[in-house]
Parts: structure tokens; C-alpha cells; sequence
């Protein structure tokens, strides 16, 4: 069959997996609804939670961007990673004893002031619209590439699968079909990293093949290395980065992942404390094997494309070139008119263009695997995006029907508040779908502001919180307030205000706008401290609160007040 | 201690639901060995990533591993590997502390 057909067939096939599964798990409670019950087993949580995280950017343009970073790109590796070890030590048992259903619940609850719980929210939407967008556009971009769609078609029909299953099955449907898409995702992924693992080191595990030697008996790794300085690349196991930024980026990513709202709520739909806490250990087992590999796509992806491109005769590329050449994704100009490709790092004798997104969409070709991979791969993107959209969704609907809604408006029926969530979802999707139809052009540009954000607002809020008794409202406002200003100024500044001035001699501590939510976050702590030591302790009955949560027994489900 | 005051706090402790001063005292205790765990697992994450794959990476690419340069192994692979076991022997080491002090849930 041809590629155009297997690729409608499995991606047809996964979307009715997961309408089935929606219509099988439609919410009746605004329990259900936000927190699937609270009866989602450590197991599928973590499945959740991984396809949760995972989204678009991980599965389609994180290998490339560490095949063009090499070292560098660690950052994201451990810091995508490394925030799930915060999360399971610092925050998931904690916040699920709490027992409710959003972050900004425990910042009101705790810091007893709906200031505080407002300045959550906003954080939170925030947050959520930053991402969804660059979802919604990742659902189009893989919709016009392999179904030969036009981008803004990709994103409607995107909206509608969404649409159909956060809408109706809230947090409920969401759960489920985010296992059915790690499952696709995981598979789509790892099938091609397999066969070109083998290929090109003879080795199957692709975490070994990374290590292993190429057919001349010479270790990938040192083969690469030595190619890419002959090309006049810096050495793909040598970084650029100063110590320093690689550190404050690396911290500003963990942190913000464990301060990301959607993944934080993923945890409140586990029965128990302990389940909290082994969730997030199977959550992490599964995104590991993603991220693992995906250093290894990396490595062997543009290995692949130096030795087949570099001084070769033009009309004898290999035939994956030539398809992918269609999609702009890569472009041959011979400058020279030597009929050959010079693959450099000078970008005036360079010929040779290569976007980073082809090392995983083009992989099966690299692979020489069968057209239904490829069919593969376009499913396990779309699963990749949907999944994280739905859960972002998720959070804004929540925000609105629940955090700021029923603050203001507590008499609400359940049944109302059901249907505002719905409302509330359904907007957010359609919003949503604006952004990736009409991309706002610094889309890649925010979602450092995301991680930044999310590690210089909730994370040490939320850490002070649980592991302090004196921490009081006052701190907690002033410090948020701090973070968020000070983050956001100096990402303003640096990336809208003066770009030209974008690099390291101007950068503050030599540190870059990617990572200074890490310094917003030491700012937040700081500010948070010194004003609750000036200020009245807070009331006895939230530092008895503050006692509860630490001990597990007794943690029912969520409930609602 | 006096019987009306002891009187009052069972009291407090029924109506508040609260631990009783004994329970109190094994709660700084329970909350004591949580806190000596937390500090322990999170040095060996800061060491495993912050450490080995960033401030000593290039001491450490002088070693091999395979085909891997160590510090360059941390970076991308081995420091993943350690933060799953570290979650891991953190929810065995709880579940075991929650037994002992009688925390744990049904």
C-alpha cells in the first residue's frame, strides 16, 4: 500500500480509539469531570502522565534538536526528566493529601486569601494557553505533512477530536484515551529507533547502539565527533554553552516541570498518598524510555545524513532526500556548481539545509523501514499532541468553572458547574485552535516564558507551603509577585524589547532568558521568607493543615470542601 | 500533668481530630526521618546530573564507558537512569517509614 494510504488508515484507527474511549468514559460529576473520580490506578496514571507530558515538541523536534545541539541538548534531557524527582520527593504525596482538585485550590487554601489563589489562576492560564497553542499548531503541522491537508484543515479537525473527548469526558475520558496514545506514541517511536540502531551499530537497544561502534569498528560517538570538526562543527560530545547557563537552564527546566499545573493535577487522580508517589516513579519509567532513545535518534540521525550526504554526487542522494525536499524540511542549493553536497558549518559555502524535525519524521525512510512505519509515526505525533492538549484544556476549563467561578459564585449546583466547565473547555479549544491556525509569531519564543513562569511562581510556593509552618500569605503574594515580574521582565527584555542584545556579554550572570526562571525562583524564595519573618503567622488552623499533610492516613478521595 | 488539662486534650483531640501530644512527638519523629531521606535521595540527584553531567563533565569525559565518554554518558543517558531508581527507592523507603510510625492508609 502506499504511504499516503497506511497513513490514513492508522491514524483513522487511532482517532476512533480514542472517540471510542471517550463516549465509554464520559464524566456525570464535576468529580469526575476534574479528577476522573480520584480512581485512576498508579499504573494508568503514569501512563497519563507521561503521554500528558509528552507533547508535540518531545516526540517530533526534541532528537533533532539535540543532533544539531549534541551535548548541549542535555539540558533538556535532564531537565524534562529531573523535575519528575522534585515532583515524587517534593510535591505529588503532599498535594494528594491535600485532597482537592487544582493548584491554585492548595495556594488559596493554604495561604487562606483569594489574592493569592488569583494570582495562581493567571499563572496557571497562562501557563496552559503558552503550550496549547504550540499543540494545536504541532496537530496541524503533522496533518499537512502527512496527509497533504492544508495546516489550517490539520488544526480544525484536530480541534474536533479534542473537542469531542476533554468536552464530554473531562478529566475521565482524558485519562484513558492519554493511555491509549502513550501506548501509540511509545510504539511509534521506538520502532524506527530499533532498525536504525541495528543498521547502523548492530546493536537493537538504541540506548547501547549509542554506545556501540559503527561497521569500521570505531565507537559512533568518537566517528561523529571526529566528522563534525572536520566539517568545522564544534564536537558533537563538547559543549557550547557556558557552565553556568547549561546549570541555570538545567535547574529552571526541572523546577518548572514540577510547577507545571497540568502535570501536578494529574496526580490528584490516584486513590491514595502512596499511589501518588508510585505514579510518579511509573510516570518517569515511561517517559525515560522516550528520552533515552531520543539522544540516540540524534546521534544516528545525523550521522545517517552527514555520511550520506556530504561530498556525494547530487544525483545520487538517497531517495528520502528528495521526498523530504518537497516539504522544504530539507534543501540542496549547489553554490559551488560542483554537482556535489558541501555539508559545513560556514553558512556561505554550506549547502545543505536540514530541519531539525526530519530526524524523527523521516526516520523509517532513513531506515529503509516499510511505508506502514511511516503511517506510524504520523499516529504517534498526533498522539503526542493531542494527548498534552486535551490535559492543558483540562487545566484552563478547571480554572475558569472552578477557580474562578465557584470562588466568587460557591453556591453553585454541581450540575451548573459541570456545564460552565464544559463551556469553559469548549472555549479554551476553540481559542486554542485560533492560535494554531493564526500562530502568534513568538510561539517558540514562549515556552521558555512557560517553564520560567511555572518555576518562579507555583514551585517554591508550593514547596514553602508544605515544608514550612510560618510561610504566610503575605510572603506567599510578595513572592509570587517578584518571580513572575522579574522572569517575565527579563524574558521581555531580552527576546521582544532588545533582541540584538540577546547573548551572553549582556545576559545577567551570563545567564540566559531560557533559564532565569531559576533565578526567579531563588528571588521568590528569598522575597517569600524575609516578608513572612516580618509578618503575623498565619492562622492556627492552616499550620494544623500544614501538619495533616505530611502524614498519609487518612487522605479519602478529593473532595470538594 | 494535670488531669483536666490531659482531659482537654483528649477532648481537643476528638473534636479537632488532631494528634494527641505521645502521637505528636512521633510525628516530628516520622516527619524527622522523611525529611533525612528527601535530603539524601536529592544530593544524589544534584550529584548524578548538576555534577556528574555538567560541573565535572569534562573531568569525567577522560573515562570511557563503551563507546561513551562518562561525563557525555551522564549527561544524556545515566542521570535519567539514576532519577527512576531514586523515585523508586524513595516510595519502598516511605511505604516502610508509613508502617513503621503507623501512618500508612488502608
Amino acid at each position: 500500500m502506499e504511504i499516503l494510504t497506511w497513513t490514513y488508515l492508522l491514524v483513522g484507527l487511532s482517532f476512533a480509539l480514542y472517540i471510542g474511549i471517550a463516549i465509554w468514559t464520559r464524566a456525570g460529576s464535576t468529580q469526575e469531570f476534574y479528577i476522573a473520580g480520584g480512581g485512576v490506578s498508579p499504573l494508568a496514571n503514569g501512563m497519563a502522565t507521561a503521554a500528558d507530558w509528552m507533547s508535540a515538541a518531545s516526540f517530533i523536534s526534541m532528537a533533532g534538536i539535540i543532533s544539531f545541539a549534541g551535548y548541549d541538548g542535555s539540558v533538556y534531557l535532564m531537565g524534562w526528566t529531573g523535575g519528575y524527582v522534585l515532583l515524587a520527593l517534593l510535591l505529588a504525596p503532599y498535594l494528594r493529601k491535600f485532597g482537592k482538585f487544582t493548584v491554585p485550590d492548595f495556594v488559596g487554601d493554604r495561604y487562606y486569601s483569594n489574592t493569592a489563589k488569583v494570582v495562581a489562576v493567571i499563572c496557571a492560564l497562562f501557563i496552559s494557553f503558552t503550550y496549547v497553542a504550540g499543540q494545536m499548531r504541532g496537530v496541524g503541522i503533522v496533518f499537512s505533512r502527512y496527509l497533504e491537508v492544508p495546516i489550517e484543515w490539520g488544526v480544525v479537525i484536530g480541534m474536533c477530536i479534542v473537542f469531542f473527548y476533554a468536552v464530554l469526558g473531562g478529566m475521565k475520558g482524558i485519562t484513558y484515551t492519554q493511555v491509549a496514545q502513550y501506548c501509540v506514541l511509545i510504539f511509534a517511536y521506538m520502532v524506527p529507533a530499533i532498525f536504525i540502531s541495528m543498521q547502523l551499530t548492530g546493536n537493537p537497544i538504541p540506548q547501547l547502539g549509542l554506545g556501540g561502534t559503527v561497521a569500521d569498528g570505531t565507537p559512533l560517538l568518537d566517528k561523529l565527533d571526529g566528522v563534525m570538526t572536520e566539517l568545522g562543527f564544534a564536537a558533537y560530545t563538547s559543549g557550547r554553552k557556558s557552565i553556568t547557563d547549561m546549570f541555570m537552564i538545567t535547574l529552571a527546566l526541572m523546577v518548572g516541570t514540577a510547577g507545571l499545573p497540568h502535570v501536578i493535577v494529574r496526580f490528584f487522580t490516584v486513590p491514595r498518598v502512596k499511589d501518588a508517589r508510585l505514579s510518579a516513579g511509573y510516570a518517569l519509567v515511561f517517559i525515560a524510555i522516550l528520552y533515552t532513545t531520543a539522544p540516540a535518534i540524534a546521534a544516528f540521525g545525523i550521522y545517517n545524513a552527514i555520511e550520506t550526504t556530504s561530498e556525494k554526487n547530487i544525483s545520487e542522494l538517497p531517495e528520502w532526500i528528495s521526498t523530504w525536499q518537497k516539504t522544504d524540511l530539507i534543501s540542496v542549493d549547489d553554490k559551488n556548481g560542483d554537482g556535489k553536497v558541501q555539508y559545513v558549518a560556514d553558512p556561505a559555502i554550506n549547502e545543505l539545509t536540514i530541519d531539525r524535525d526530519i530526524m524523527v519524521l523521516a526516520s523509517p525512510e532513513i531506515a529503509n523501514l516499510p511505508n506502514w512505519v511511516v503511517g506510524l509515526v504520523a499516529a504517534g505525533a498526533m498522539a503526542a499532541a493531542l494527548s498534552t492538549a486535551a490535559g492543558l484544556l483540562l487545566v484552563i476549563s478547571t480554572s475558569v468553572s472552578r477557580d474562578l467561578f465557584k470562588t466568587f459564585r460557591p453556591d453553585i449546583s454541581d450540575k451548573k458547574e459541570l456545564r460552565i466547565a464544559r463551556i469553559a473547555a469548549a472555549g479554551a479549544v476553540l481559542l486554542a485552535g485560533y492560535f494554531g491556525i493564526h500562530p502568534p509569531g513568538f510561539v517558540a519564543q514562549v515556552v521558555a516564558f512557560a517553564f520560567g513562569l511555572a518555576a518562579a511562581s507555583f514551585f517554591p510556593v508550593i514547596i514553602m507551603g508544605i515544608f514550612s509552618t510560618r510561610i504566610n500569605r503575605e510572603g506567599a503574594i510578595s513572592g509570587m509577585i517578584t518571580g513572575l515580574v522579574f522572569t517575565i521582565g527579563y524574558i521581555v527584555f531580552f527576546k521582544f524589547i532588545s533582541p540584538e542584545t540577546n547573548s551572553a556579554e549582556y545576559w545577567w550572570f551570563g545567564v540566559s532568558p531560557e533559564g532565569i526562571g531559576s533565578i526567579g525562583m531563588i528571588l521568590n524564595f528569598l522575597v517569600c521568607g524575609i516578608v513572612s519573618h516580618l509578618t503575623p503567622a498565619p492562622p492556627q488552623e492552616v499550620q494544623d493543615m500544614v501538619e495533616e499533610i505530611r502524614i498519609p492516613r487518612g487522605a479519602g478521595k478529593a473532595q470538594d470542601h | 500533668m494535670d488531669a483536666f488539662a490531659s482531659f482537654k486534650k483528649v477532648l481537643f483531640y476528638q473534636l479537632k481530630l488532631q494528634p494527641m501530644p505521645a502521637q505528636n512527638e512521633k510525628m516530628k519523629a516520622y516527619w524527622r526521618k522523611n525529611l533525612q531521606t528527601l535530603f539524601v535521595l536529592l544530593i544524589v540527584w544534584f550529584v548524578v546530573s548538576f555534577g556528574c553531567g555538567i560541573l565535572f563533565v569534562n573531568e569525567l569525559n577522560e573515562i570511557r564507558l563503551g563507546g561513551y565518554k562518562l561525563g557525555f554518558w551522564f549527561a544524556q543517558q545515566g542521570s535519567i537512569f539514576v532519577f527512576v531508581i531514586l523515585i523508586f527507592v524513595y516510595v519502598v523507603r516511605m511505604n516502610r517509614l508509613d508502617r513503621e510510625f503507623d501512618v500508612d492508609e488502608e
